[in-house]
């Protein structure tokens, strides 16, 4: 027992991550109906920058870590105006297509820049484990999950009450009306870049900080598809819901099937599995507007 | 005068013919007696990029179908490949004759094609290139895991293939294989695009509303799109199991599928034509790489250390570049050069 509540936990602490990222690919979708195949690379890009700073420069980690986040707005913003503003309108594979180009880039980038060892970031958090509910846990993880749930709160609250983030949702919800109230749509692709590239990094710089951190750390983009198919492609709830759901998921469904079956790395189809079933059942999710046509 | 300049169709007929003008017929008449007559006198290294892009080809038209002409994104194809590959594989090992591990080896694909296809057919874009990325990354599982059939990750060894006793055991009779499946293939793909069947398809790519409307049943000619095109995935594949004598996981991982999209959107979606230019683009494209890197190795130390990932880079952003300034691929551009030409002087 003591066994499956361990895999719970920390099957949490990843799915905060997973709920993180896909915070960022909900945004981007929510905002631009573009399905970001590259978010994965944006958390691996943030934890190499966030490295870079900390190691490499010798900065303090409160120095580098805004840093790092204001590397990834510019790279979003980057990206979204060299490569997606001149696809708009353009159909659905192309868009995919170029952000699944841009991920190989990115990729190679941080390859060329760091090699592919895998490469620790320095303690910050005290290593002693804390007790929650019975079981040792590291600091790390507390912290992890505390700042995802912050990070989740502050969008909540981003989205409701400040302008920007009510000009977003509204450009969301109907782009001709929004932009004929003097909403410039550009800017608010662009920002939705910005604020995606910038959770993803944070949700890297966690990373790091738990596991170190190699050039195959955009894989964990992949996982994004099934917690936000979930939670519903279109609601924020949805991606931290689904990021939790498929975390915890994936990590006890792997613990059972090496306990039960005797079956190895069930972890990276887990997910995969309970997608096609969300696809099959309730395709809009948990959480999504019911928009899809069926044939 | 015995025929007008250009062309003017009179009948439907010509209008839908393979290759509508004599020139036409008579360039791809050539241009294959060259690919069978040349090769011989080729080093070993360059038949064998010959080879590999045969295969590719197979793959990037099959695909085409389903995606280009039909309108289904596929992020699962590589898998379907892998499907095809380790049936021949398996085959092979069995005794089972190559001529009949073939088409079983299609067959089998089409079936793993079609079952992941069932759920996704209720979907469409995103929602359908979402589930394929499902279908390739638990395929990919199986490859791995399912030990006893596939071998794992140890992989699995194939001897080459063997028609009435007569081993294809070399890089330059593996060509001549290659090229007539792929030939086959190409040619079987356009066929099918001038039929009935891929009229729907293209119906269905262009207004799925407008088709079910005239009476193209979605579902069905959905099936047969996903059926039609695993079927060859798999036949690639199986060429490819015997080519490369070894199976393992890895090869057919999301990077595949990709690498064959890769090659729709740069040849251009929807016609066979285009799948091939892309398929001896982006097979190519490494080799190219690969070359410029040995020879820049002189004035850049370390430039071979960095070449995997360069070649990825390279990659993406040859992808993205086209997408950008090519969206209708080098079909396309080869069409507006050949039509620049037939007006030389004038403009319009």
């Amino acid at each position: 027992m003591e066994y499956y509540l361990q895999l719970v936990i920390s099957g949490l602490v990843v799915g905060s991550i997973y709920s993180l990222v896909a915070l960022g690919f909900v945004i981007i979708y929510k905002a631009t109906k573009v399905v970001n195949f590259a978010q994965g690379e944006l958390v691996m890009v943030g934890a190499f920058a966030c490295f870079s700073l900390t190691v490499q420069f010798g900065l303090p980690f409160w120095v580098s870590f805004p840093m790092t986040l204001a590397f990834s707005t510019l790279l979003g913003m980057a990206i979204e105006r060299l490569t997606l503003r001149p696809l708009i309108g353009e159909p659905t594979i192309s868009v995919i297509m170029v952000t699944i180009g841009l991920s190989s880039v990115l990729k190679s980038l941080v390859q060329l820049c760091w090699g592919t060892q895998i490469r620790v970031f320095p303690q910050v958090l005290p290593a002693d484990p804390v007790v929650v509910a019975g079981l040792p846990v590291s600091p790390v993880y507390v912290a992890a999950f505390l700042l995802s749930i912050l990070l989740f709160a502050a969008f909540s609250l981003f989205f409701k009450y400040s302008r920007l983030g009510i000009a977003m949702r509204a450009t969301a919800f109907d782009q001709a009306a929004s932009a004929s109230m003097g909403i410039s749509i550009k800017s608010i692709f662009a920002m939705s870049w910005c604020v995606a590239a910038m959770v993803s990094a944070v949700g890297g710089v966690i990373l790091g900080n738990i596991n170190g951190i190699n050039s195959q750390l955009g894989h964990l983009g992949l996982k994004v598809f099934p917690a936000v198919i979930l939670g519903g492609l279109d609601s924020l709830a949805g991606a931290a819901l689904g990021g939790l759901l498929i975390g915890v998921l994936e990590n006890v469904c792997d613990g059972v099937a090496k306990d039960v079956l005797g079956l190895g790395g069930f972890k990276d189809v887990a997910a995969f599995i309970v997608l096609v079933m969300v696809l099959m059942l309730k395709p809009y999710g948990l959480f999504g507007t019911r928009q899809i046509e069926r044939v | 005068m015995s025929a007008p300049c250009g062309l003017f169709f009179t009948s439907y007929a010509q209008e839908s013919a393979l290759f509508p003008s004599r020139f036409l017929k008579a360039s791809m008449a050539l241009f294959f007696v060259a690919l069978v007559v040349l090769p011989p006198w080729m080093n070993s290294y360059h038949v064998s990029v010959l080879c590999l892009i045969n295969i590719a080809v197979i793959g990037a038209v099959s695909l085409n179908l389903l995606t280009g002409s039909c309108g289904q994104i596929s992020l699962g194809h590589g898998a379907f490949v892998g499907v095809g590959a380790y049936t021949a594989g398996v085959l092979a090992a069995k005794g089972v004759p190559f001529l009949l591990a073939l088409p079983a080896s299609g067959l089998l694909a089409a079936l793993a094609g079609m079952l992941f296809g069932l759920p996704s057919l209720r979907l469409k874009g995103i929602y359908l290139a979402i589930s394929t990325l499902a279908a390739q990354l638990i395929l990919e599982y199986v490859f791995l895991h399912w030990e006893s059939v596939t071998g794992g990750s140890n992989g699995l060894a194939v001897m080459p293939p063997e028609i009435f006793g007569y081993a294809f055991d070399n890089d330059l009779k593996m060509f001549y294989l290659t090229l007539a499946a792929a030939s086959l293939c190409a040619l079987g793909a356009a066929n099918v695009l001038r039929s009935r069947l891929g009229r729907a398809f293209v119906s269905i790519r262009d207004h799925y509303l407008s088709a079910e409307i005239v009476g193209v049943s979605l579902f069905g000619y959905k099936l047969r799109a996903f059926g039609l095109s695993s079927f060859l995935a798999g036949v690639s594949g199986a060429l490819w199991a015997h080519y490369t004598m070894f199976l393992s996981p890895e090869q057919f991982g999301i990077g595949l599928s990709i690498s064959y999209l890769a090659m729709i959107i740069i040849g251009g979606m929807g016609r066979v034509a285009g799948a091939v230019y892309g398929a001896v683009f982006i097979t190519v494209l490494p080799e190219a790489l690969n070359a410029l890197s040995a020879s820049a190795e002189a004035w850049m130390p370390g430039m071979t250390s960095n070449l995997m990932a360069l070649k990825g880079g390279v990659f993406g952003l040859a992808l993205i570049l086209f997408l950008l300034f090519e969206p209708e691929g080098l079909a396309h551009r080869w069409r507006l050069i050949k039509a620049y030409w037939k007006l030389y002087p004038f403009a319009h």
